[in-house]
């Protein structure tokens, strides 16, 4: 069974993190995916960088930046990850826009990433009925989970028809917004995870954007599987380094 | 072969939405009403009356005798540069801004470059009473500051992008973001044939006015619709499309494309995307992009700076790929002497994205009775600075 599935039927509320590989330094790639595991995450989505991350905020864009700088690319990404199920057991997800994995080779990237042990991929650019018509044979010769986006406008019906392409979780996204731009839920958002809690889809959903402490991470995960977080945590090791990950996970599960 | 869009929004295998979900229901809004709206008896009327008595329309088809003379052949010059603004980018903005109207948006945002755009799109938002915000890369604001005085004088914000290469690109992503942060109220006004379908085709759509009249104009005075070439710059590539647009499928007649080389092809300083370029996605289409071989997008070169995005409208991407168009590259050097010549022999200072397209005929030899048409897409009245550096006047 992929990781992602299995971690899914687990009787608990999953959090998820997002850090951007290659950033602080370029080499911090393994150490954050062994401590963010050892400290409790059950998800981690790994970023490759890219140039212009036009679904992001200012502190991925940054991070995105500085990890180009410090020499990030797919195949050292590749590198740094070869060994990795050695020591890491819960599921990886590649995230990352589209034109670095088509340059790449979409099949030739499917490929490492099966190798390597990456369970899933989210890539914000690919829509939903490119994927379907092009790549989703591709994804499933080799085992891998593809992650889509829904928002608070999307409607009932494209919803139906992602729950239905997906075999995995739903990312959904708490408002209209890129990463990073919001803090705490309002009536709004709570209307909208309660909409989606009750459309009662086939995948479980997982809510990101927005999440950046334990009040927000308990909100999410009352209507929702699990709760992802990108922009708290990289700003989190942005401000205080990478040895600090321990006070970050605590401080979002008490 | 087609060279127009295709339902999938594809020109050939260029183009399509290549969008985040949190931009779907917008786009997907536009897609399923562009052509409807377009279609209306009241917008086609409106548009009409507005290009005539604001715009200045129709612009004239200017037989430049001294210029043919000297390359002896018979040169005809779209003459886009007298449209109110300075240019042809007033086309869309007006075309788009009666859609974002009609679609009930009460808030428009743009990208721009140079500021042409920004301008034109500040313009027709004063026109309209909606509110404009125009994002625009923190170092061209700081190059074009006249434009930029325009577009606040216009009544606009001027928000300046500092991410990445702080540039067109760059501004472009900003106003992207924007647009996924306000999805409802807002209608994002696209300067070029770029982004996610249906913003390549509606923009030739609205730009496309340029070859109706160039018809009709070369028949009042060559007694034929059809010119042996039409000649645009490209950059993204609007007034390329809008120039092309109703000879794409006419067969005696050449199209050439001509791309800023900025200091050579070879040099690490230039805008030639055809050549430099492959296959990739940018802005939400698949078409060529000058990028990494890691598919990280590179920043180009021009002299013009309404030349230099890193990628192509998909629809030139396929006339270049198919060769039903012919693509040439200028140096910045051809180009700045292009348009000091045509300074000197029509009395016209050319915009320099223009000039680019005035260069060709050093470079391409023409026969005498080939009716040889140009884009003059703008004046040159904002790119004086540039011009007295250059030639040190």
């Amino acid at each position: 069974m992929n990781r992602i599935n299995k971690k899914l039927s687990e009787d608990k509320k999953l959090l998820s993190i997002y850090f951007t590989a290659g950033y602080p330094n370029i080499n911090d790639t393994v150490s954050i995916i062994q401590d963010l595991e050892k400290n409790g995450v059950d998800i981690i989505e790994i970023g490759l960088p890219f140039s212009d991350p036009l679904a992001d905020g200012p502190t991925i864009q940054a991070s995105s930046t500085q990890a180009l700088k410090n020499g990030m690319t797919t195949e050292v990404l590749f590198n740094q990850l070869k060994d990795i199920r050695k020591t890491v057991n819960i599921p990886l997800i590649i995230m990352g826009y589209f034109n670095p994995m088509f340059q790449y080779g979409v099949e030739a990237f499917c490929k490492k990433c099966q190798e390597i042990g990456i369970d899933g991929l989210i890539i914000p650019d690919l829509p939903v009925d490119v994927y379907h018509e092009q790549y989703q044979a591709i994804f499933e010769q080799y085992g891998l989970r593809n992650i889509f986006l829904i928002t608070p406008q999307t409607n009932d019906e494209r919803i139906r028809y992602i729950d239905s392409i997906s075999n995995g979780f739903i990312y959904m996204v708490s408002s209209a917004s890129t990463t990073g731009s919001q803090s705490g839920f309002g009536d709004e958002q709570t209307q909208y995870f309660k909409r989606i809690a009750d459309m009662n889809l086939k995948n479980p959903q997982v809510i990101g954007f927005g999440i950046s402490n334990n009040e927000t991470f308990i909100q999410a995960t009352q209507y929702a599987k699990g709760a992802i977080i990108g922009s708290a945590f990289v700003k989190h090791v942005s401000n205080h380094g990478i040895n600090t990950i321990k006070e970050f996970t605590d401080s979002i599960l008490e | 072969m087609n060279y127009n869009v295709n339902d999938k929004g594809y020109y050939g295998e260029f183009g399509g939405a290549y969008i985040p979900e949190m931009l779907y229901p917008n786009v997907e809004e536009l897609r399923q009403n562009y052509l409807k709206v377009m279609a209306e008896p009241d917008f086609k009327a409106e548009f009409d009356k507005l290009l005539k008595d604001y715009v200045g329309r129709p612009s004239p088809l200017y037989f430049a005798k001294r210029l043919s003379e000297k390359y002896n052949t018979k040169i005809y010059l779209k003459r886009e540069d007298l449209n109110h603004t300075g240019a042809h980018k007033i086309n869309n903005t007006i075309g788009q801004i009666l859609m974002a109207k009609r679609l009930g948006k009460a808030r428009i945002i743009a990208e721009t470059g140079a500021g042409q755009h920004g301008v034109a799109t500040a313009t027709v938002c004063a026109l309209m009473g909606l509110e404009c915000i125009v994002y625009m890369g923190e170092i061209d604001i700081a190059r074009q500051a006249p434009n930029v005085a325009r577009m606040k004088m216009l009544g606009a914000s001027v928000v300046p992008a500092k991410s990445g290469s702080r540039t067109l690109k760059d501004a472009t992503n900003e106003a992207i973001r924007d647009w996924i942060n306000n999805p409802v109220d807002t209608h994002y006004i696209i300067g070029s044939a770029i982004g996610p379908h249906p913003y390549p085709d509606m923009v030739t759509r609205f730009q496309a006015v340029i070859s109706e009249e160039i018809k009709w104009q070369l028949k009042e005075q060559e007694g034929r619709e059809n010119p042996d070439y039409v000649v645009a710059c490209i950059g993204g590539g609007s007034n390329a499309a809008g120039t092309y647009y109703h000879y794409l499928h006419e067969e005696d007649v050449n199209i050439i494309a001509v791309e800023a080389a900025g200091h050579g092809v070879d040099s690490g300083e230039s805008a030639a995307t055809s050549i430099l370029g492959k296959e990739g996605i940018i802005h939400g289409c698949k078409t060529l992009l000058m990028q990494t071989n890691d598919g990280q997008i590179t920043e180009p070169y021009s002299i013009s700076a309404g030349l230099d995005y890193p990628g192509v409208g998909p629809m030139h991407a396929h006339l270049c790929k198919s060769g039903r168009a012919e693509f040439m590259a200028m140096t910045d050097d051809q180009a700045m002497k292009a348009g000091l010549d045509l300074c000197k022999l029509e009395g016209i200072i050319p915009a320099i994205e223009s000039s680019h397209a005035l260069a060709i005929f050093e470079e391409k030899t023409f026969k005498p009775d080939d009716v040889v048409v140009v884009s003059l897409s703008g004046r040159g009245d904002k790119d004086l600075q540039n011009y007295i550096e250059y030639f040190k006047i």
